[in-house]
């Protein structure tokens, strides 16, 4: 993780990068249209994580955490500033290129879990893989993907639940879900909006683990946005959002 | 690979699109059976408007006709005879027709048609339509097995029953006026007044017809006639059983009156008693309530058309038979070239008929395009649901979105489930079309016996059974109309769903 922005501890002049960071944003702003009204949420956002990377963005509702990691996700544009990934800029690239990357480098974990109601558990993992391939190519690759499908709804450890709806699933197995889901599509980052904001402690702590998990074996670059200290403490580093500013970068334990 | 899915689950969650589904699928069955039974109505109707016309015409202005049919015939076998099949000669003129019934005099307005039954036949369906040659039914089935078999060529004689009836009729009537002549020539006796007055014109009302002028019981008259169904019969309602019935005023067997003018300058009025022959039944009620079908021979007489010099007879029309009827208008062309329009009208019997067959286009058309707006509403119909189930799945188009799904990706789920449900409820409707025109009769009774009101009148129409007729090419544009109308009503929530941001889709919870 190196920051571009004043850091208030004494290390101030690490400036340099350690590593070339895989995700970066560049003086991000972004401000919503309410009516007549312009609200701004992010006013100049720099942040930069590297591969293998655990970062929890934490702050107050309304500080703009969300919008960064949407910004990041590609599932909006920021009015001014850049979303670099591996150096280049992605943010302003054709519809279809960013649909693309959503698809293939990023996963998404949202609070509410944003399964599709209509499908079953498996065919809700396989949804990315669906959307990547037509149907003849998706049909003749079927087997492979509903195992691939089917081993990490067992590693999420949702094995016994293949065939369930969204609705006859608990929370965390619909977190849980969601995470396989995010996976299937071998991301090189996953994404996380509150991930555990509307579970109990316990659920919560199995979510954490398994992204912690997750990012240690598969090295795979985890930012999860929480306004829970606790959560974000487990995280390699901790971004401090507030009114739209960087305030705080923290090495976490 | 997850539009096919996600538009069949939607089609099988949400229930509210049946509701779409329901209405397209009432257009198309509608727009079938409608079609259907207009087609069957028209292409009867064509039947029965053709009825007893030939393919085409040739008539003098003139109703005293003209002389000389064989240079005629030859001069239109010269100009098209390669397409020709048959002629026949007639004579038409107007008249009134009288008859007895009930002890009232009956008084009709009619067409008259002098013809030669044979050649006749040749030029257009006329045995069909003679009663002498169907059985007559009733409710019950078969009253009554047809008298003539088809293949006896139509003629003026009477068929068995007929002639017994005749016969025992004129019987009766002989000897009621032989007791009549007793009767008066009994106080004659005395030498008072010789009977010098004509027995036969004091008819009795208890006669079944006009007087005959046959001497021997049974033997017809010279004057020979087809009369139309409608202008001999009357329907009722039986009061006991309620079932309609069909009374005849007049039947074969029974003489009439006609009067009519002779073909001389000026004209004058000619009567004549004549036999009724036969009945015909075209269907087409206006014929059938007007026309009546005399020998040739006699009517020319009757009009005096026959010249006294040469014995050749003069005639007012030909009608000619078309090998193929799409030659027809080239025909009429060439016949036109060879005889002089002033003098006479040459028409194939749809210009003939060309009003009348116009105005059941026109109809047909008007009721084809009210009835896809029908199903333009259920496009409408269509278009609202759509919206709300955009509405409603705002979060799942988000998902998709975040997961990589395409504008053009989302937007034809949602024009594929307008499709699919265009084509479930079109197949539907046709199904349930195709079925409610095979069954039309049996809904029509069951709808009679609920109702007790009986829906299709046969009185109005001379149909036994409501005539269809599927055209496969309608049923498939009806079908594919009603798709493209789904798919169409379906593009604009679809163009909404597309241009959903993810962001904005997934953010209100």
């Amino acid at each position: 993780m190196t920051l571009t922005i004043q850091r208030p501890s004494a290390s101030a002049r690490e400036t340099v990068p350690l590593k070339k960071p895989q995700i970066a944003a560049v003086a991000i702003e972004k401000a919503y249209r309410k009516g007549q009204m312009q609200v701004p949420v992010l006013h100049g956002v720099d942040i930069s994580v590297s591969k293998g990377e655990f970062v929890s963005i934490v702050g107050q509702s309304g500080s703009g955490k969300s919008t960064l990691m949407h910004l990041l996700g590609l599932l909006d544009t920021p009015d001014v500033g850049e979303v670099l990934l591996d150096g280049q800029r992605i943010d302003d690239l054709p519809a279809r290129t960013r649909d693309e990357l959503r698809n293939r480098v990023f996963g998404f974990v949202f609070q509410f879990y944003h399964l599709l109601p209509e499908l079953n558990l498996v065919e809700n993992v396989l949804a990315p893989l669906m959307i990547r391939h037509s149907v003849w190519g998706y049909w003749a690759r079927r087997r492979e993907f509903q195992d691939r499908a089917k081993e990490i709804i067992n590693t999420v450890g949702l094995g016994h639940r293949l065939s369930h709806r969204p609705s006859e699933l608990s929370g965390g197995e619909m977190q849980r879900a969601a995470i396989a889901r995010s996976l299937v599509a071998r991301p090189q980052i996953l994404l996380a909006d509150e991930p555990t904001g509307n579970l109990d402690n316990s659920t919560g702590r199995e979510i954490l683990d398994l992204l912690h998990r997750l990012n240690e074996q598969e090295q795979l670059t985890v930012l999860m946005v929480t306004h829970d200290q606790a959560v974000a403490a487990q995280a390699h580093h901790i971004v401090r959002l507030s009114e739209g500013r960087i305030e705080r970068v923290a090495h976490a334990a | 690979m997850y539009k096919l899915l996600l538009c069949t689950r939607y089609l099988r969650t949400r229930y509210i699109a049946l509701a779409s589904i329901v209405s397209v699928m009432l257009g198309v069955a509608t727009m079938i059976v409608v079609n259907s039974v207009m087609a069957g109505f028209g292409t009867e109707m064509r039947d029965r408007i053709k009825g007893i016309l030939s393919d085409i015409v040739v008539e003098t202005h003139s109703l005293d006709g003209v002389n000389d049919l064989d240079a005629h015939q030859a001069l239109i076998q010269k100009a098209a005879g390669q397409y020709i099949d048959g002629m026949a000669a007639t004579v038409e003129i107007y008249g009134m027709l009288s008859f007895q019934y009930a002890g009232q005099w009956i008084t009709r307005p009619v067409t008259l048609i002098g013809i030669d039954p044979e050649s006749k036949s040749k030029v257009g369906p006329l045995v069909d339509y003679l009663q002498s040659y169907h059985s007559v039914m009733d409710n019950a089935g078969v009253k009554q097995p047809a008298e003539r078999s088809k293949d006896i060529m139509p003629s003026w004689e009477l068929t068995e029953a007929s002639a017994a009836y005749r016969k025992e009729w004129s019987e009766r009537q002989r000897w009621f006026q032989e007791q009549l002549r007793q009767q008066e020539t009994r106080p004659h006796a005395n030498g008072d007044q010789p009977a010098n007055e004509d027995p036969f014109g004091q008819a009795n009302a208890d006669f079944p017809a006009v007087q005959a002028e046959a001497t021997t019981p049974g033997q017809l008259l010279p004057g020979r006639l087809y009369m139309g169904m409608g202008l001999v019969s009357f329907h009722h309602k039986n009061e006991e059983t309620g079932v309609m019935e069909t009374e005849m005023m007049a039947r074969p067997g029974d003489d009439v009156k006609i009067s009519t003018i002779t073909a001389g300058r000026p004209p004058e009025p000619a009567h004549f008693n004549a036999t009724i022959v036969d009945v015909f039944k075209s269907g087409m009620s206006e014929y059938d309530s007007s026309l009546v079908f005399c020998n040739l021979e006699y009517l020319q007489k009757v009009r005096g058309m026959v010249d006294p010099a040469s014995g050749s007879r003069a005639f007012t029309s030909i009608q000619i038979k078309l090998k193929d009827y799409h030659d027809a208008d080239e025909v009429v062309e060439r016949l036109r070239a060879v005889f002089p329009a002033g003098m006479y009208s040459i028409r194939t019997w749809e210009q003939k008929q060309g009003p009348l067959l116009a105005a059941v286009e026109v109809e047909s058309a008007i009721l084809n395009v009210l009835l896809f707006l029908i199903i333009a509403v259920a496009g409408f119909g269509i278009l609202a649901i759509f919206f709300m189930i955009v509405v409603e799945k705002t979060r799942d188009i988000g998902i998709l979105k975040s997961l990589g799904a395409s504008r053009q990706g989302v937007m034809s789920i949602f024009l594929s489930y307008g499709l699919s449900l265009g084509m479930v409820g079109s197949g539907v409707g046709t199904m349930a079309g195709l079925l409610f025109v095979y069954y039309i009769n049996e809904i029509e009774g069951l709808i009679t016996w609920v109702t007790g009101h009986k829906v299709f009148d046969e009185r109005i129409y001379y149909f036994p059974s409501i005539p269809t007729h599927v055209d496969p090419f309608m049923v498939m544009w009806v079908s594919v109309g009603a798709m493209l109308i789904a798919v169409l009503a379906s593009i604009l929530p679809a163009r909404r769903a597309a241009s959903l941001q993810p962001v904005r889709a997934l953010r209100y919870e």
